[in-house]
């Protein structure tokens, strides 16, 4: 980095810091959630009842439409090659008989692609998307093992498969690194988040550890992983003059169709971006280099593409997550209450991305202690971007950090739920903020009483034939997100039917189902006369469904929406209503209307307003307030997780017998979709554990398992009955009192496993996966 | 061998009590003959070469990833697919109990699961034995969760439905077994 460019971000940093300590000082009513939201207070509404999923009959008769399933006259299909070297160029790139092959409509390469800017980089502004802010086919550069070298357009998908494998090309290639351990000799650069370094100290960690009389310190080390979403990533892609339609698999259209305007420049209301469903994200569902080149090859072509990853081309295309290296040194006094928590390590990430693999964050916010060191270090390789997976930095991270805190239980012989319950801090461990609402004690003593914690045995006791059997238990915890941006419009009409419009997304998480509910409530209506739209890029907001936020964000903005209706509604009313002369602040919906709040006798169902007013509809738009909560207070979730597992004696396998997670995520929406959520993280998280890797070659930089068959997942034999309970104590703070619930379900598992096969076998792994071979 | 190709041509293919031609192009799976050219977009590729079992559907009664299959190789047979799984009084008792235990979230797995189930259920009414059956002997396998785990394990869902997918398989099926 430059001097002028370290002096940049300094400046940058020091604003940032007067900015945060204002709002941490400034008085709670002055903030978003400073007065609780009035939904949280409400009992007997539609929140919190168990509703099945509004699209199920849709999803169980496949009638629900993804991406790769729009049709659009004269389409053609699209098929990828990907380069087999590292960094480099291309010599030769023939395609001539390709061209010439039965169906084919176009190929191509850099030497025909339309002039286009690169991707804006994710997080690089407000609404830029990009997974790379690598030029895409506009030049014969190679920059990854596996990057798209050109496009076959056919008649058929069969056409385009064949034709590709007709195209020869050849290298010459360039020194490339792709060795984590190479890179690592050469030296480490500080991780840079958002301009920011991931690197923070209070009081001084190594010598308060140094000084400590218990202490345990040790490596973990975490592989790479991909999301593999079951429904690969695809586009249906068409030009309407200079309109550009795209049909997405997609958590994030607004970004997307933002970030192909820049890319193509045209704005970014010139671009249309759908997502109805998406068959799984997790992260990875965002915008990559195939909806460009499937943008690009469809002006080429004329006509009209459908750009379908192959389950290779998901893995050579879309990044995962990266590798982690954590170094974790616990120092505590000898009632095991923590004097120094050191959590530092190195992520190999690439230039053309800005996503080290925060691992830290866990560490942040889980413990108390009055010494605390985070660092993250990168390593820069010659690879496929990396990004952003289920929990990134909690997923990993709290492996490193729930096993060094079961190490320093066993090493005191202290109960690990005693050493983790007298380690909670009072107030925010790093900044000092106060919580929103904290209750993860309730959380681990009422699923230590479910899951029969006291009947833990001594580690290597217990037998069941050639099975060794453990329990063991972590600390689950991801915090709460809202980004900013969010906006909803709500249209009434004279039958009293509502239309909430929000650019959100429905990847299974049950958004639509759970929001129904949501507005519902808010408007006094029934669920039956709610329609929740999203998944279009026309609708308002930026709303990433990511970081867990979504649900805040859209009740947010919601919240703001919901306001203005109040607003319109009382002018439509005039004086001739029974609310005549009453402000805002005095009117609450409630019974498919408005009413005074002191005084619901005071009533007008929204059917007589807008009847008297002579208008079928009313139709209003709100932005959600900045999110400045997230600063004022320390908002996190957090779990109490319990495992059973069984290693055999003789091949050394794992098996998780039963699982119990026990969470306090403020208040639960709808139990039947959370229950969903939750066991579908933890599952993520049994793979994380047991079975899952990217594997990656370190001569080349090429991913050697680019298949379901060879990258495993758990499967049906894989999972237990997993039991899920909560708090259900609202956040004030939070809008419904609910915190994001998306991705706290993997954090912690991968430490729960393996603090229980410790138990089981007396052996400490601290290299994930947990593959056989490691407890032979 | 010309003569049996143009016989193979002019067959059909039942899919969902239609008759449906056999595709010209020999290469074509089963699966984008169904998804491409018929517009059954229920059936869903999630891998192409039959690790993940989102194409499932039922040839004459029994399970198979269409993926792996070329069309043309089903010349005379009866196709089912997950949208020939309702009938005019509504959903297929499975279809429903999904919907009873939340057997899914993104759904894009879940119609190779229900088709796959739909097989499996056969098979273990006919007493076809699996890894996990204990009396390799025997012609009656019992049901029971972990037959129904170990049979249902070629079906990969990455939301991570399981609990809900077996639970509304037990459901559905079980008492027809006992
Ligand atoms: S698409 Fe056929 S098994 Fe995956
Ligand atoms: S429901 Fe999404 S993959 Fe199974």
């Amino acid at each position: 980095m430059s001097i002028a460019e370290e002096a940049k971000l300094a400046v940058r940093g020091a604003i940032q810091g007067v900015m945060e300590k204002a709002i941490e000082l400034a008085p709670d009513s002055w903030m978003p959630g400073g007065k609780p939201d009035s939904l949280i207070a409400t009992k007997h509404g539609s929140i919190g009842a168990s509703v099945p999923r509004i699209d199920s009959p849709l999803k169980v008769q496949g009638k629900a439409p993804f991406a790769a399933e729009f049709e659009l006259p004269g389409m053609v299909y699209a098929a990828l090659m990907f380069s087999t070297v590292a960094k480099g160029r291309i010599a030769t790139l023939d395609t001539a008989q390709a061209e010439a092959a039965p169906g084919v409509v176009l190929v191509m390469t850099h030497r025909n692609a339309p002039r286009m800017e690169s991707m804006p980089v994710f997080l690089s502004a407000e609404k830029a998307g990009g997974g790379d802010n690598l030029p895409i086919m506009q030049d014969d550069r190679i920059h990854w093992n596996g990057q798209p070298i050109a496009v076959v357009l056919a008649e058929t998908q069969e056409q385009a498969d064949y034709a590709v494998a007709l195209i020869r090309a050849s290298y010459e290639q360039d020194a490339a690194t792709t060795s984590f351990a190479t890179a690592k000799r050469k030296g480490t650069e500080p991780g840079l988040f958002m301009g920011q370094p991931l690197k923070t100290e209070k009081g001084s960690a190594d010598a308060a550890f140094k000084a400590s009389a218990a202490k345990v310190e040790a490596t973990y080390t975490t592989p790479r992983h991909n999301h593999n979403a079951i429904e690969p990533h695809a586009a249906t892609v068409a030009w309407d003059g200079d309109r550009l339609i795209v049909h997405d698999a997609s958590q994030a259209v607004a970004h997307t169709a933002w970030s192909l305007g820049k890319i193509f420049g045209i704005s970014e209301q010139q671009v249309h971006v759908t997502s109805p469903f998406v068959g799984g994200g997790f992260g990875g569902k965002c915008l990559w280099q195939h909806q460009v080149l499937g943008a690009a090859a469809a002006k080429l072509a004329g006509r009209p593409v459908r750009i379908a990853l192959s389950r290779e081309g998901v893995y050579r295309l879309i990044g995962g997550r990266t590798l982690t290296e954590q170094r974790l040194a616990i120092g505590a006094d000898q009632d095991g209450r923590f004097n120094a928590i050191i959590h530092s390590g190195t992520v190999a990430t690439t230039r053309q991305n800005g996503m080290p693999e925060p691992f830290i964050l866990p560490t942040m916010s889980s413990y108390g202690s009055p010494n605390i060191k985070l660092d993250v270090e990168v390593v820069y390789l010659d690879m496929l971007a990396n990004t952003f997976m289920r929990a990134p930095g909690e997923s990993v991270g709290t492996f490193a950090l729930e096993s060094a805190i079961d190490e320093l239980a066993v090493s005191l012989g202290i109960d690990p739920v005693e050493l983790r319950i007298l380690n909670q801090p009072s107030e925010d461990p790093l900044k000092g903020t106060p919580f929103s609402s904290r209750h993860i004690t309730e959380a681990w003593r009422a699923g230590a009483e479910k899951f029969g914690w006291s009947k833990r045995s001594a580690p290597g006791t217990v037998r069941d034939g050639e099975w060794q059997i453990g329990i063991g238990c972590a600390t689950a915890t991801y915090p709460y997100h809202r980004m900013p941006g969010g906006a909803a419009r709500i249209t009434l009409t004279r039958d009293g039917y509502a239309r909430v419009e929000i650019a959100a997304h429905e990847m299974g998480m049950g958004t639509a189902t759970a929001h129904t509910q949501v507005v519902a409530d808010r408007l006094g209506l029934s669920r039956d006369q709610v329609t929740f739209a999203y998944g279009d890029s026309l609708m308002p907001g930026v709303v990433l469904a990511g970081g867990s936020q979504q649900t805040a964000s859209i009740g947010a903005s919601v919240i703001a929406a919901h306001h203005v209706l109040i607003k319109e509604l009382l002018k439509l009313a005039g004086n001739d209503s029974p609310l005549a002369g009453l402000g805002t602040d005095e009117v609450g919906t409630l019974n498919g209307g408005l009413a005074k709040l002191d005084d619901p006798s005071r009533h007008e169902s929204y059917v007589s307003i807008l009847t008297r007013s002579g208008r079928d509809h009313v139709a209003v738009e709100g932005s959600a307030s900045a999110p400045l909560e997230t600063m004022h207070w320390s908002m996190h979730s957090f779990g109490a997780l319990f495992c059973e597992i069984g290693v055999n004696s003789v091949t050394g396998e794992t098996r998780v017998r039963r699982f119990l997670g026990s969470y306090d995520c403020g208040r639960i929406l709808n139990p039947k979709t959370a229950a969903s959520q939750f066991r579908g993280g933890i599952i993520m998280g049994l793979g994380l554990a047991l079975m899952e890797e990217t594997q990656f070659d370190d001569r080349n930089g090429r991913v050697m398992n680019p298949s379901l068959a060879e990258y495993h997942v758990p499967v049906h034999l894989d999972v237990p009955p997993i039991d899920v309970i909560w708090t259900d104590i609202p956040d004030p703070r939070a809008p419904m009192g609910a915190r994001g619930i998306g991705e706290i379900g993997i954090t912690g598992v991968g430490a729960a496993v393996a603090n229980a096969v410790f138990n089981a076998t007396g052996k400490r792994v601290r290299d994930l996966p947990l593959t056989l071979d490691k407890l032979m | 061998m010309t003569a049996d190709r143009s016989a193979a041509a002019i067959a059909a293919i039942r899919i969902n009590g239609v008759d449906c031609p056999v595709p010209a192009d020999p290469r074509m799976s089963l699966l984008d003959l169904l998804r491409e050219t018929l517009h059954l977009h229920g059936t869903k590729k999630g891998c192409n070469q039959g690790a993940c079992g989102a194409c499932t559907v039922l040839v004459d009664g029994e399970r198979i990833v269409s993926c792996l299959s070329l069309a043309v190789q089903h010349a005379g047979r009866s196709v089912t697919t997950i949208e020939g799984l309702a009938d005019q009084h509504g959903l297929h008792p499975l279809q429903q109990a999904f919907i009873e235990h939340d057997g899914f979230q993104c759904g894009y797995c879940t119609p190779g699961q229900i088709c796959s189930a739909v097989g499996m259920a056969a098979e273990l009414k006919r007493g076809v034995p699996s890894h996990v059956t204990q009396d390799l002997a025997s012609d009656h396998v019992a049901f029971s969760p972990d037959e129904v785990r170990e049979r249902m394990s070629g079906n990969l869902c990455r939301c991570g439905a399981h609990n809900g997918i077996i639970d509304a398989i037990s459901e559905t099926y079980a008492e027809a077994a006992e």
